[in-house]
């Protein structure tokens, strides 16, 4: 049975042209990731910033090409640095970025940004494309009076949905998400979760979800991989890293996590009572 | 008396479509060495009621209050001259972004001599030797060499340690940390969250966690006000809100938050409780 991704070895490095007062040098943002990952299914990326996993993200998602390694989409190898990306790759593929107030055009409205990936992939009539996008403003829980408005008059939950829509608007098989709920509030936050997983579930979605927070990834997650310094410290199913984490790394981020409930708040008033 | 008193605060803004009640009639007050939390979602007026006890707000904000007192003292007939002498000298305020915080322009250890001079008059060999001391307090490594380097050659979380420094400085009374570990990484959260509780301690301040993370609610406060829409929904030492949250709108937060969650769904929000339910529970 394929995959619907496949990582194998994947590194990436970036030059830091010199200049007359530093020497060049090289960034090696990744340093050999491999994963597989199946239909429907999703795989959580754990780190903090600088290690690597928007990077990682980026070159899943087909923007930047990978260093050395390769990459399998739908058990096709796919190379953006040697050859063209395909308007059929594109498809397959699509991203969620984290701040849904820098990713959308505030002078397009929701109608053409919706509307966009189709005209640039897709040979689809206006008229069609029009239809395809109402009917996923519905999809994502937003109203067909939003069709003509413009991005500034939503609120971040609402425009994370809008982001999500114009994602799904190629019918990929992958999605990468990266950060989506981690600007949004707790009560926006769920209704986001909730409305990957019934887009999970209709649209058969496999999921890259990149994140920091713990207590997400925990809900969504079907496997997980911890990154640190570009490399993946640890790599199992979504039991096994909570339950056993091996890499010191992993037991530090655990620890880390702010805990909410009773008996943490009652052991943490006891030691200060003590001292 | 308590250190910071607000009763029936409001704050309205001025727009184009009429005024604009950011904060309606909200009552708190905190206590010499003790930890509040102020919690609730994006709108809820959390900052802004803050922003308004030490007179922060822009022009437009129409600030009322039946009392709004600091250590005893009125803040609402007091000049603005006398409230600048008050406002980074005894009340101390943290931000959100470190980054954006801090002036791009000139490095930290000049910020952070800036208040040692307005505020303390100290001269200049005090001031340094005042700035490499709370340095080290906040955990910056090398300090005096620190003290050179400019906001953009240093990470986040040393920037915010730079900001808690700053705020520091002049030993106040109470110090407001708005949202001060929501741009940084968890481990990072963690270090400054420790360093904000110890240095709470050591010097018995009264300390102001604005906040949308429950977790850090759970880790830090002492006692816990709950807004919403400019109200305030409930108030309650941290456990017994944890435990036994009295309000719809507590309960339906805990029930939002991933790691209670028990079916494939989470419980949201607005589909628990309406706009009504949750404001009728409001207590003025």
């Amino acid at each position: 049975m394929t995959h619907v991704l496949e990582a194998r070895n994947l590194m990436r490095d970036y030059h830091v042209p010199g200049s007359l007062f530093r020497k060049a040098r090289t960034v090696h943002a990744l340093k050999g990731v491999s994963f597989k990952l199946d239909e429907g299914k999703t795989l959580a990326i754990v780190g903090e910033s600088g290690c690597g996993k928007s990077t990682l993200g980026r070159i899943l998602t087909l923007i930047d090409p990978a260093t050395s390694g390769e990459l399998l989409i739908d058990g096709r190898k796919v190379d953006i640095a040697t050859e063209r990306l395909t308007p059929e790759m594109r498809r397959k593929v699509q991203i969620v970025f984290q701040n849904p107030y820098g990713s959308l055009n505030p002078r397009q409205k929701i109608g053409d940004i919706l509307a966009e990936p189709l005209v640039i992939n897709t040979e689809v009539p206006a008229a069609e494309r029009r239809d395809r996008a109402m009917a996923m403003l519905k999809k994502v829980g937003l109203e067909e009076k939003h069709y003509n408005r413009y991005p500034h008059m939503f609120s971040g939950g609402q425009r994370q949905r809008i982001a999500i829509a114009r994602a799904l608007m190629l019918n990929p098989k992958l999605l990468v998400l990266d950060e989506p709920v981690s600007a949004l509030d707790l009560s926006v936050q769920a209704q986001v979760l909730n409305l990957l997983a019934d887009l999970q579930d209709e649209f058969k979605l496999t999921y890259v979800f990149i994140s920091h927070d713990l207590s997400v990834v925990r809900y969504i997650a079907n496997d997980v991989m911890v990154m640190y310094y570009g490399e993946a410290v640890e790599y199992g199913s979504r039991d096994e890293v909570f339950s056993d984490p091996q890499h010191s790394y992993t037991k530090t981020l655990f620890a880390a996590t702010p805990r909410a409930d009773v008996a943490s708040i009652k052991a943490r008033l006891a030691s200060k009572d003590a001292a | 008396m308590a250190l910071l008193e607000i009763e029936n605060l409001v704050v309205e803004f001025q727009t184009a479509s009429g005024p604009f009640r950011a904060v309606d009639g909200v009552s708190l007050n905190v206590n010499k060495g003790e930890v509040l939390a102020i919690v609730g979602e994006s709108g809820s007026g959390k900052s802004v009621s803050m922003l308004a006890a030490m007179g922060l707000l822009p022009w437009t904000a129409n600030v009322t209050a039946d009392r709004l007192t600091f250590d005893g003292r009125n803040l609402l007939t007091m000049s603005a001259a006398d409230r600048r002498k008050i406002v980074g000298k005894e009340i101390a305020m943290i931000f959100q972004e470190p980054i954006a915080s801090l002036n791009p322009c000139f490095t930290v250890g000049f910020q952070i001599e800036e208040v040692l001079r307005v505020h303390l008059r100290l001269d200049r060999s005090a001031r340094r030797k005042r700035a490499i001391e709370l340095f080290e307090a906040v955990g910056i490594p090398d300090p005096a060499e620190r003290l050179r380097h400019f906001p953009h050659q240093m990470s986040g979380g040393q920037c915010q340690r730079v900001m808690i420094a700053i705020a520091l400085a002049c030993n106040p009374k109470l110090l407001i940390a708005d949202e001060p570990t929501t741009a940084l990484d968890v481990t990072i959260q963690k270090q400054i969250l420790d360093l904000l509780m110890k240095l709470q301690a050591e010097h018995g301040m009264g300390l102001i966690m604005i906040t949308h993370n429950m977790g850090v609610v759970a880790e830090t406060a002492d006692r816990v006000v709950v807004q919403y829409k400019g109200r305030k929904i409930e108030e309650a030492d941290v456990l017994s809100l944890f435990e036994s949250p009295k309000s719809n709108y507590t309960r339906a937060l805990l029930a939002a938050l991933p790691e209670n969650a028990t079916g494939d769904r989470l419980p949201t929000i607005s589909e628990l409780f309406n706009d009504q339910q949750i404001l009728e529970g409001a207590s003025r």
